[in-house]
């Protein structure tokens, strides 16, 4: 009784599905680009947060704001994936409560396509702040002390958490009931493992229990080994912490915000 | 005849709320199917059901003869939805949603660039196409939300509530692009709480009430099974209608009610428009307006349900009585 031809073949072809992934991690990019208020805060946050640290506090906690630099530009490369990439979920309990998701999921796409699609977005944009951020810190006296190997490594080490934290920031979203709650949380998630770490100073000046904390933290570990990996700082084990904490939290996450990707598809 | 869409016990539940009890529908292919219903009447998560977006607990749906669970992938490719409240991707471009759409959809950029430009054109969008959709009114939005279904040619659209927020002049716009649709080949399934919609697009109507079909037809055959006529006139002098009240009433048996300088009476007796008409006329009073009108579907929902369709704000039995 079908009257209409249908496409022949049922199972999307692997290319197809990456197709759509590529298609819909260029709509998050191309957000970006059509947004101006949007593209300067992406470019501008970073900017900022070095200015703020660097030349405010960067006096008083380090004695001079250069040795300052040489100091927390490292962790605000480390930590800038929480604040990045925790933006991952907020956008897609957007697009479950306005229906981009359901007229998404209408489509004959793979299923899987907005969540992987969504997420490569976001890393392309992490990847080009962390460039912004060392690009800037090296304008304004930064110096590297590695070869081009180790900062790159570096730089792949980050990406590789925000990984992480994507799926993190993915289940929030899916679980949530509107972006605000989002926000609110991933807000209250965010200020311990940034602030709590050794991004901005030596966990050696903190008091007993905050320094605990801040010691396993895994922003910390994230952040002596980019700091090693750019300045020649000791790396300790902070490498194979840090990658580490990476794999687990994708073990951990991805299969959970998997599974409530599931309930909703 | 074949049928785009069949649907045969659909239950699906909400915690503890039945949206639907039991749903049974069939739209024949290449027509318009009008399913009609107050507020929480199960309406949306029918179509939800036959777009693939949630399973039902039991029933079965076929679209084109696909199973909506086991052949969702298949279902996918045919149909489209236009949801009650526009899908857009608020800070794309009108032509950037059209592309979004275009790409996922197979189709080559330049592809997807020309459909973009020629449903803008189409939609009457094309000066608005570079700007962000959060800058669209809510027609705009509307009309932008209706081009991105089209953008797959789907052999079967579902619209829910398509013209709620509309102007007159936009929804008069949308009516005929369905039913250009329509012409080309395309089966709709046409979501409303406007009688006078579904009596203008629908060849066919099922009315859902608390999750249940309590009634299906075509429009007229809903209208007929309601039974009764009513006569209407507007006598030309306004001063006149207590007298040509009076006469409809000795006639009639009934007492007319009077309305904006209207009489309305119903009819049981198939020579009584006749009979008045003729009277009227010894008593000197011209008549501007007399119609025999069937009960609009405004009424068959009344005679159905015991409440009326949604308030609409605006006097949809009129609009029915005008065209009679
Ligand atoms: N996701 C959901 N969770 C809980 N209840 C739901 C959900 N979706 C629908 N319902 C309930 O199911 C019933 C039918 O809802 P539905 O949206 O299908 O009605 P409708 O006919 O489209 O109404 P309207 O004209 O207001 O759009 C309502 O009582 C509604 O509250
Ligand atoms: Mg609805």
């Amino acid at each position: 009784m079908a009257s209409v031809a249908v496409p022949a073949g049922h199972r999307l072809a692997p290319w197809r599905a990456v197709q759509h992934c590529f298609t819909l991690a260029w709509r998050n990019l191309v957000q970006l680009k059509s947004n101006p208020g949007e593209l300067a805060g992406f470019i501008i946050q970073p900017l900022v947060f070095i200015v703020l640290f660097v030349y405010v506090f960067g006096g008083a906690i380090a004695g001079t704001s250069g040795s300052y630099l040489q100091y927390v530009l490292p962790g605000l490369i480390a930590q800038s994936g929480v604040f990045s990439i925790m933006a991952t979920g907020a956008g897609l309990n957007q697009d479950i409560t306005n229906g981009v998701f359901d007229r998404l999921r209408s489509l004959p796409i793979a299923r899987s396509a907005p969540l992987v699609g969504r997420t490569m977005g976001e890393l392309v944009r992490f990847a080009a702040s962390l460039v912004i951020l060392l690009a800037f810190g090296m304008v304004i006296g930064f110096r590297v002390h590695t070869n081009p190997l180790e900062v790159a490594a570096g730089l792949l080490l980050v990406l590789a958490f925000g990984v992480g934290l994507a799926w993190v920031s993915m289940l929030i979203g899916l679980l949530a009931r509107s972006a605000t709650t989002v926000q609110l949380f991933s807000g209250v998630l965010m200020f311990p493992i940034t602030f709590g770490s050794n991004v901005m100073v030596q966990t050696s000046t903190m008091p007993g229990w905050l320094q605990a904390w801040a010691n396993v933290n895994p922003v910390s570990y994230l952040s002596t080994a980019v700091r090693g990996l750019l300045t020649g700082t000791p790396l300790g084990s902070s490498v194979w912490w840090s990658l580490g904490w990476s794999v687990l939290l994708t073990a951990v996450f991805a299969p959970l915000a998997i599974a409530a990707y599931r309930r909703k598809v | 005849m074949t049928y785009a869409i069949e649907a045969e016990g659909l239950v699906k539940r909400f915690g503890a709320t039945t949206a639907l009890a039991g749903v049974d529908l069939a739209a024949p292919t290449g027509r318009v199917l009008g399913l009609l219903g107050p507020n929480g009447a199960g309406k949306t998560t029918a179509v939800r059901v036959l777009a693939t977006l949630i399973r039902p607990d039991s029933g079965v749906a076929r679209v084109s003869g696909f199973d909506v669970v086991r052949q969702a992938h298949e279902v996918r490719q045919l149909v489209a939805l236009t949801g009650q409240y526009a899908a857009l991707d608020e800070g794309l471009t009108g032509v950037q949603n059209l592309i979004l759409v275009g790409r996922l959809l197979g189709l080559s950029r330049r592809d997807a660039k020309a459909r973009a430009a020629a449903l803008l054109a189409r939609f009457g969008l094309s000066d608005a196409g570079g700007r962000r959709a959060k800058t669209y009114s809510g027609g705009m939005r509307r009309r932008l939300d209706l081009a991105v279904s089209l953008v797959g040619r789907p052999s079967v659209l579902y619209l829910d509530e398509p013209t709620t927020g509309l102007d007159p002049h936009s929804r008069n716009e949308l009516w005929s692009i369905v039913r250009g649709l329509v012409a080309d080949g395309a089966t709709v399934l046409l979501t409303t709480q406007y009688m006078d919609e579904a009596d203008q697009l629908a060849d066919d109507i099922v009315v859902v009430d608390r999750g249940t079909v309590i009634a299906t037809g075509t429009p007229d055959e809903l209208k007929t099974r309601t039974g009764g006529q009513t006569l209407e006139i507007r006598p030309a002098d306004p001063a006149r209608i207590e007298d040509a009240a009076d006469i409809v009433a000795a006639l009639a048996g009934v007492r007319p009610v009077a309305e904006g300088g209207r009489l309305s009476a119903p009819v049981s007796d198939p020579a009584l428009p006749a009979a008045v008409l003729r009277r009227l006329d010894d008593a000197a009073i011209t008549v501007t307006e007399l119609a025999l009108r069937l009960p609009s579907l405004d009424d068959v929902f009344l005679s159905l349900t015991g409440h009326r369709a949604e308030e609409q704000g605006e006097p949809v039995a009129e609009t029915v009585a005008g065209r009679a």
